[in-house]
């Protein structure tokens, strides 16, 4: 693989690393045909990020030639080792001029010359590690709400939040607004905690396509490194969302760069609340109301979750009745929290299982999991990967080193998430019935 | 600005005694040499030259040139003493190292003889702080034997262009090889960290390169923690020369240029890495 790269475009490819670099400790390369990949994912494998330079991007791009068994040759680099080459953007900007990417498997190193002003010239060749594809699953279509807005936009609303502030909730209202507001974990510490809750309206977004109601919980260190990208670039930023426990899908579009950053989401306790005998009659649209109801629900579903096989109805959409399994009952399983709630506002209805084919099955979180990624050392094996078990909701707690609050949770919901596996045979055939 | 701390009381001798309108002219330059505690003071007709060694490996030398004083006396051929340089540091900055325009901290100096104190009067702003340092007991210095003569190899080049490159150099690597030549690649910095190698090369028609005088092909490595303090003198200065003898000894001085546009020098001199000049022959 070779490539060129030019004047401001250097930049560009240097805050995009800088964006990755707040997700993961390897990034990985691949090179391919549609333009040069780089890739990272965090160690409890919740968040994934792809920014997809095209070939147009480049002054030169040869991805370099691919045997007709042989794929394109693909690697992985310490992120500390990458990052050191565009440190300083302020200088990337000011003094280099050309980039030059080579990579070498003969010789086992990734070279990356910058051509600075003055005729300097530095060359870096970097070790790096042969490895597979790295692939996250999920599908934008499939979900059910969509946000667009100027990265400036969320950039603003986003910098309210205290620095060390872990995860934030995203919510929708009446008439398109959006609201963002901290997470807080601990529900007992909620009267020691400051919560900043803001609203934004739906005019100051391009475009707003929700589910009223519907609300997602996510990481905001990795979202933060993508806004600063997004807004440096001055591209609009998009959000796909669906139930809580689904990911969420942060996408960057521009002719010659797509980025798609992928984070789980916090699965949701109130919708367990709302479970059969209660199913939420009365509960439209309440994405935040007083919290002293949410602590009850919480309890609520302390008590009621366990042993509830089935994916109880989200709250968000109330008023839909309870259905019957249905004769796929993959997508019954698939719908997980939600139970394939194609009722209310769901506006995205579940797309033609066909897509399952091609192992871009974006599974639903059933039993209140937050998982999402495919491992890197099953690069295509589509499916039962998605389901990443115990190791992934430990890795996500752990995640959010948030004590006992969040532990008891998950053991408390555990029985769902056993009584699940169903959706192994189900989904492995990964053709529709 | 008026000068009013209180003169040494007349009669009294000094060995050393000096003043400055402006205490940031000289605590600027010690900021270049201080990475270690200590400095030995050599004051002599033409200034002052203050030393930092560290490790028997690099010496760091601070010039203030008489001049640079608007009194400057000296009453014995030359005097020495050694002080804590943190301490002295300290004592320089005592009214903020902030730099208000209008506002400066004046100074007198004087050091009556061995045995006795360092002293400082600081005035700024009508307030008048007096410092007595302890002085130490003076230690041989390390002598480089590095004489112009020697030199195989010289570069000068603008310090804007080594201060970015000294900035990201890798820490992981334990050595930075100098290479100096008069073919390709002229002038190369290497280091060899874990995350692999990292060259950067500097042509000799570079608008950056104020003079290439380089005899011989030379590569030399020098230990990168020994040759890390010396960005503190970098980045201060406007003009570097890298100087490199027949064993590979390399002396790298820092022309800086103060607020009043006054030259004053600061010179690194830094052993090679042995064993591994020993294995690159």
């Amino acid at each position: 693989m070779k490539c060129v790269i030019a004047g401001g475009n250097v930049k560009v490819l240097g805050r995009a690393v800088h964006s990755l670099s707040r997700i993961g400790d390897e990034l990985y390369l691949e090179p391919t045909e549609s333009g040069l990949s780089l890739r990272a994912v965090n160690t409890s494998r919740s968040a994934f990020a792809a920014f997809l330079f095209a070939p147009l991007f480049f002054q030169l791009y040869e991805p370099g030639s691919a045997g007709p068994d042989t794929e394109l040759f693909r690697c992985k680099v310490h992120m500390k080792s990458f990052l050191g080459v565009f440190r300083s953007l302020p200088s990337l900007e000011k003094s280099v001029g050309k980039c030059l990417i080579l990579l070498k498997p003969r010789a086992s190193r990734l070279v990356l010359q910058l051509h600075c002003k003055h005729g300097v010239t530095k060359t870096h060749n970097l070790a790096f590690q042969e490895c597979e594809r790295l692939q996250a699953v999920f599908d934008t279509q499939r979900c059910a709400s969509r946000l667009c807005a100027p990265a400036r936009l969320l950039a603003e609303a986003v910098v309210h939040f205290p620095p060390t502030l872990a995860e934030v909730t995203l919510g929708t209202g009446l008439g398109g607004k959006i609201s963002l507001r901290n997470y807080v974990e601990d529900e007992a510490e909620l009267s020691k905690t400051m919560v900043t809750e803001l609203w934004l309206a739906e005019d100051e977004f391009q475009s707003v396509a929700v589910a009223p109601g519907s609300h997602i919980t996510f990481c905001l260190k990795e979202f933060r490194g993508l806004l600063s990208f997004a807004e440096a670039s001055n591209l609009p930023l998009t959000i796909h969302f669906d139930e809580p426990g689904r990911p969420v899908i942060f996408t960057l579009d521009d002719t010659v760069l797509e980025v798609h950053l992928v984070l789980a989401t916090l699965s949701d306790l109130e919708s367990s609340s709302q479970s059969p005998s209660t199913n939420g009659v009365s509960h439209l649209p309440a994405p935040s109301d007083d919290f002293a109801d949410d602590l009850e629900s919480y309890m609520a579903a302390m008590e009621t979750s366990e042993g509830c096989s089935e994916g109880p109805p989200s709250p968000t959409f109330p008023l839909r009745t309870p259905q019957p399994a249905k004769s796929k009952p993959q997508q019954q399983e698939e719908g997980g929290g939600g139970g394939g709630g194609g009722g209310g506002g769901r506006s995205c209805a579940r797309d033609p299982p066909a897509q399952e084919g091609e192992g871009w099955v974006c599974l639903g979180a059933g039993g209140g999991q937050s998982l999402l990624l495919t491992p890197p050392f099953l690069p295509t094996v589509p499916l039962p990967v998605f389901w990443l078990g115990d190791d992934t909701r430990k890795a996500w707690s752990g995640h959010h080193p948030g004590g006992a609050g969040g532990g008891q949770r998950w053991r408390k919901l555990s029985p769902r998430v056993t009584a699940t596996p169903s959706l192994h045979p189900t989904t492995r055939t990964g053709t529709p019935q | 600005m008026p000068f009013s701390a209180q003169p040494p009381a007349s009669g009294e001798r000094y060995a050393l005694s000096a003043s400055l309108d402006n205490a940031r002219h000289l605590s600027s330059l010690l900021r270049a040499v201080h990475f270690q505690d200590h400095a030995t003071c050599l004051a002599t007709a033409s200034g002052l030259r203050v030393t930092v060694e560290d490790a028997k490996c690099i010496q760091a030398n601070a010039f203030i040139q008489a001049e640079i004083f608007q009194e400057f006396s000296v009453q014995e051929e030359s005097v020495t003493f050694r002080i804590s340089l943190s301490v002295l540091l300290d004592c320089l900055t005592i009214f903020g190292t902030s730099s208000l325009p209008g506002t400066s901290t004046a100074l007198r100096l004087c050091y009556r003889g061995y045995g006795y104190p360092l002293m400082l009067f600081l005035e700024e702003g009508g307030v008048v702080t007096v410092c007595k340092i302890n002085t130490q007991e003076p230690e041989e210095l390390l002598d480089f034997d590095f004489c112009s003569t020697k030199v195989v190899n010289k570069i000068i080049l603008q310090s804007e262009g080594l201060r970015e490159a000294f900035a990201e150099l890798d820490m992981t690597s334990e050595v930075l090889q100098i290479t100096m030549s008069p073919d390709k690649p002229y002038f190369r910095l290497s280091t060899f960290g874990n995350a692999g190698s990292a060259h950067l090369d500097y042509p000799r028609d570079s608008d950056l390169m104020e003079a290439f005088h380089c005899n011989q092909t030379q590569t030399n490595r020098y230990k990168i923690s020994l040759l890390k303090p010396s960005t503190k003198a970098l980045a201060l200065s406007c003009k570097v020369s890298i100087r490199t003898d027949a064993q590979g000894f390399l002396s790298l001085q820092y022309m800086i240029r103060n607020e009043d546009g006054q030259i004053c020098f600061v010179e690194y001199y830094c052993c090679p890495d042995e064993n591994v000049t020993e294995a690159e022959l």
